[in-house]
């Protein structure tokens, strides 16, 4: 993977990243916000201090999933009306990336599923049935969410948003998809599987006083 | 060089001061919690900002529940520690008895949220269930798959939030209601909590209590469980097609002790001769065999009469006599065979054959005294009446059996009949068997029986109770 390197437009601290497709990332020493258009960075804002967090993710956590081994190298901070939640951006060794997202420590990973049809946010009520890649899905719950912070590299330029639509949509079994309306325009679908903490294999993972 | 990513800080406990009256509250899951409630003055606090905000000025002393297992506790459960960092107590109302249960809420800074329930003795580990499981229906009681199990509905109602205490990463206060619902397939109890936004689901694993107590190094003893809780495994779970099966093997065992008694046994046929019998003989109806020899072991003796008889009876008395000490066993056959024809067709009632058993003859010479009647016999003859020994030529109506009333009034033929007497010695019996397999009968049974009223007991509680009308 090339890690290709800039300077930061409002410190002039080098810039690196880890992941050759990354649209955004937060310079590590200003924390300006930095969207990459080529290797053009903008500076379109700061992020404020991240709220003290209780994810035991962080960045640069490995894992495994379906036995391939990815990396975390970003995440955006939600805020709802039942707390907080986190989706980790993980790439792969093969350059893929997805999601893995912490929500009260209840872990799923899952990846955009481009070029489909999707429901637009007045069609998706809780109970709905919706058939994505011959699964059917129920919608679980619908969140209104705001955006709380950024952290590292992003796979879009993702910053500052408020009430945001999501549907969480859940199965029978383990399969999990997210309908994304942070951009009514154009809605997003991520499927994928919620996973127990064991088989995350995290490593790298964060410390918490009193638990070795 | 590549940019120095800051690990964020180890996260700590960190305590913060009840708003409403300035005691520390203390916090253990690291920031997951929305609500806190203060342990002084029991003050309901929401915990979303480092600015507590009081959602429940201070729950009513009399609430008060006391945690069986403290706050801050840690235990080994499933592979992993957990702390006690929240407790409440719920409760639900069925015709005006109300139903309070022990939640206690437990954490892992990784691994995340499980639950400890307790009712009555009654201890279940919970864990959040992400999927959906799918609604069913077992003819009209509602029934839910999760897992390729399937799980009956108990019961559902209203639960009420009663006392919380500790901290929760989800807004909760006293007073609160959900709609709880049960499904069970014990040990294991599917639950759902449905709100107005979204419907929660759970399962939970019957645990004994002292497991918990050790899990957690409490000190004492785990109270004694009231009652049959809903996922509670039944003793006589699986247990009962056990006992079946067990049955069936003594009774092939049983079978097989019969059909080796049937084999060892002699059955030797020790005495076989042809009789004629008629009313108008001449001279003294009795008379005594031959001699026979029983060999071997003392054993049964089995006698069978066989005659020819059609619409007639006849009565043998008889007796076994040793030859050698003279000692008799006496005993009689009746033997009656009817047929004919009526409206229902051709009928029969007796036979012409009988047979009776005469137990524990010991070894030895023998011989019989046969003494045959039929309707318009002399009476016996009475030893000491000369008359005795007049001959049984005469036709005297009078007769033994109570059946022949008519032959008082009416003048009989002569009557007669061929019979067959053998004996067998040695033969085998099967009574024994029957009373065997009756007695083997008797634990499968009971254990059945023992079974559906434990089943009885669990749903008695449920929705679908025979006794009552339900909630």
């Amino acid at each position: 993977m090339s890690a290709p390197q800039a300077n930061c437009p409002s410190c002039g601290a080098p810039v690196t990243f880890r992941w050759s497709s990354a649209v955004q990332t937060v310079c590590p020493f200003c924390h300006s916000i930095l969207v990459r258009d080529d290797l053009n960075l903008t500076n379109v804002g700061k992020v404020a201090d991240l709220p003290p967090d209780p994810s035991p993710i962080q960045l640069l956590t490995s894992g495994t999933y379906n036995n391939k081994k990815f990396d975390v190298i970003g995440r955006i901070i939600y805020e709802y009306e039942q707390g907080s939640w986190n989706e980790w951006h993980i790439v792969f060794s093969d350059g893929t990336s997805g999601w893995l997202s912490d929500a009260q420590l209840q872990y799923a990973v899952s990846f955009l599923v481009p070029n489909i049809a999707l429901p637009s946010e007045n069609q998706v009520f809780r109970g709905t049935h919706f058939n994505f890649a011959n699964i059917d899905f129920e919608v679980s719950t619908i969140t209104m969410a705001t955006y709380k912070g950024v952290e590292g590299e992003l796979p879009f330029p993702f910053y500052g948003k408020s009430n945001m639509l999501f549907a969480d949509l859940r199965t029978p079994s383990n399969d999990f998809a997210t309908l994304d309306y942070s951009d009514q325009a154009a809605p997003m679908l991520f499927i994928g599987k919620t996973v127990p903490y064991e088989a995350l294999q995290l490593q790298n993972v964060r410390q918490f006083e009193g638990w070795a | 060089m590549s940019s120095p990513l800051v690990a964020p800080p180890i996260a700590k406990t960190k305590a913060l001061y009840c708003p409403n009256c300035g005691g520390p509250v203390e916090f253990r899951g690291f920031g997951h919690a929305l609500t806190v409630v203060c342990p002084q003055c029991l003050s309901v606090l929401d915990a979303s900002s480092t600015l507590l905000k009081i959602v429940q000025q201070a729950q009513d002393e009399q609430s008060r529940r006391t945690p069986l297992i403290p706050l801050g506790t840690r235990g080994k459960w499933a592979g992993a520690t957990w702390e006690v960092i929240g407790f409440q107590t719920r409760s639900v109302e069925d015709e005006d008895i109300t139903y309070e249960w022990e939640e206690y809420l437990l954490f892992n800074p990784y691994k995340g949220f499980r639950y400890l329930t307790n009712y009555q003795g009654h201890w279940n580990f919970v864990t959040p269930v992400e999927s959906l499981p799918e609604r069913r229906a077992i003819g009209s009681r509602p029934a839910v798959v999760f897992e390729g199990v399937t799980y009956k509905h108990f019961s559902g109602a209203e639960a009420t939030t009663v006392f919380v205490l500790g901290e929760f990463p989800w807004r909760v206060k006293a007073g609160e209601e959900v709609l709880a619902d049960d499904f069970v397939h014990p040990p294991l109890v599917l639950s759902s909590e449905t709100t107005k936004d979204e419907v929660t689901w759970s399962k939970g694993e019957y645990t004994s209590g002292s497991d918990i107590w050790k899990a957690f190094a409490l000190p004492g003893s785990a109270p004694k469980p009231q009652g049959v809780y809903l996922n509670q495994t039944s003793p006589y779970a699986g247990k009962v097609g056990g006992v079946w099966g067990l049955f069936a093997l003594m009774l092939m065992a049983l079978v097989v002790i019969a059909i080796m008694f049937a084999v060892l046994s002699r059955g030797d046929t020790v005495f076989d001769e042809h009789y004629h019998y008629a009313t108008s003989d001449r001279g003294e109806p009795s008379f005594v065999t031959k001699v026979f020899n029983l060999e071997g072991r003392t054993s049964n003796l089995e006698l069978t009469i066989n005659t020819n008889l059609q619409n007639d009876w006849a009565y043998f008395n008889l007796a076994l006599i040793n030859e050698a000490t003279g000692d008799a066993f006496d005993f009689g056959r009746e033997v009656s065979y009817y047929t004919g024809v009526d409206s229902d067709g051709s009928w029969s009632e007796g036979g012409r054959l009988s047979s009776g058993l005469i137990p524990h003859v010991p070894p030895g010479r023998y011989y019989l005294r046969v003494e045959p009647e039929m309707e318009g016999s002399e009476p016996p003859p009475a030893k000491s009446t000369p008359a005795a020994a007049a001959p049984a030529t005469t036709t005297n109506p009078q007769s033994p059996h109570p059946n022949t009333f008519k032959a008082r009034t009416l003048p009989v033929k002569s009557k007669s009949v061929y019979y067959e007497i053998v004996l067998r010695h040695d033969v085998p019996s099967y009574g024994w068997f029957w009373i065997a397999a009756l007695l083997l009968l008797i634990p499968p049974i009971f254990s059945t029986i023992r079974a559906a009223s434990f089943e009885t007991r669990r749903w008695s509680t449920s929705d679908y109770s025979p006794t009552s009308g339900g909630g």
